[in-house]
């Protein structure tokens, strides 16, 4: 367990819970990743604009965390380019036909006990466990 | 003062991301790779991430249950399906495989788009034209 980091992990999700507090909070929306950016993709939708000034913060968070604190981790992508490509179109297809990814059914479904975002975080967390351990274990990637 | 609001929450949720570990891949598949806990090479910060994000977030949405209005103005907009119908279920599945093929979500892609590196690029436009390709196949 040498990578396991308890005080940033524990530390970093109060940030992201807070996050998803506010928003609620502020404008009154549910912080999911995969719906903010569905609703700008799509032809006509409301709240354009913080949509995508949401976005903009979800980019800059990193960078501010950086130059505040000076903590950078490293990003490492083990993926190839085909598996890489299929990765992304399988999570940009998935979240949208389940209305939700890790942050809109794990983070803010659960926080407000929605039946819906339980079963969808168990079901997202049992082909993640199950296809990075064939990736891993049986192919070898 | 909406747009101010939005990109606040965006900042602090991008800057959690980075401080969690969660902005890295491989930290995650660390994570999803149970088959690691016997040989102790097991990483379970995501649940540490979750936790901590479940603990702060409770009391807001216990808040919003209650009012209607968001302090910036409108309405607070909640889901209000209750069925666990096979578009969940099909779909958080197929997500799933996307996440452990890769060890992105669509929150760690695009805030891992501020390291100007090629990887999460190439991931979130995979992932827009999935989200794209799902809404013309739904389409009646």
């Amino acid at each position: 367990m040498e990578n396991f980091t308890p005080f940033t992990a524990l530390a970093g999700g109060a940030l992201i819970g807070l996050a998803a507090g506010l928003y609620i909070l502020l404008n009154g929306r549910i912080a999911g990743i995969s719906g903010i950016i569905g609703g700008i993709i799509g032809a006509a939708s409301a709240q354009k604009a913080e949509r995508i000034a949401f976005i903009c913060g979800l980019i800059a968070g990193p960078v501010i965390l950086a130059l505040v604190a000076g903590y950078r981790p490293a990003i490492t992508v083990d993926a190839s380019l085909p598996v890489l490509l299929l990765a992304g179109l399988l999570v940009g297809y998935g979240t949208s036909l389940g209305s939700g990814c890790t942050s809109g059914h794990g983070i803010c479904g659960l926080a407000r006990f929605s039946p819906r975002s339980l079963a969808a975080t168990l079901a997202f967390m049992a082909t993640g466990f199950l296809t990075t351990f064939v990736m891993r274990h049986l192919i070898g990637f | 003062m909406r747009i101010l609001g939005a990109l606040l929450c965006g900042c602090l949720f991008g800057a959690g991301l980075a401080l969690s570990g969660m902005i890295n891949p491989e930290k995650v598949l660390g994570f999803l790779d149970i088959a690691a806990i016997p040989a102790h090479g097991w990483d379970p910060s995501l649940i540490f991430v979750m936790a901590g994000g479940l603990i702060i977030a409770l009391p807001f949405f216990w808040w919003a249950k209650w009012h209607n209005t968001a302090l910036l103005g409108g309405n607070i907009s909640l889901p209000t399906k209750r069925t666990i119908d096979r578009p969940l279920i099909i779909g958080s599945l197929i997500f799933g495989v996307g996440w452990g093929l890769a060890g992105l979500c669509p929150g760690p892609a695009i805030s891992a788009l501020s390291y100007l590196q090629l990887e999460p690029f190439l991931f979130v436009v995979a992932m827009l034209a999935g989200m794209i390709i799902q809404r013309l196949s739904s389409r009646p």
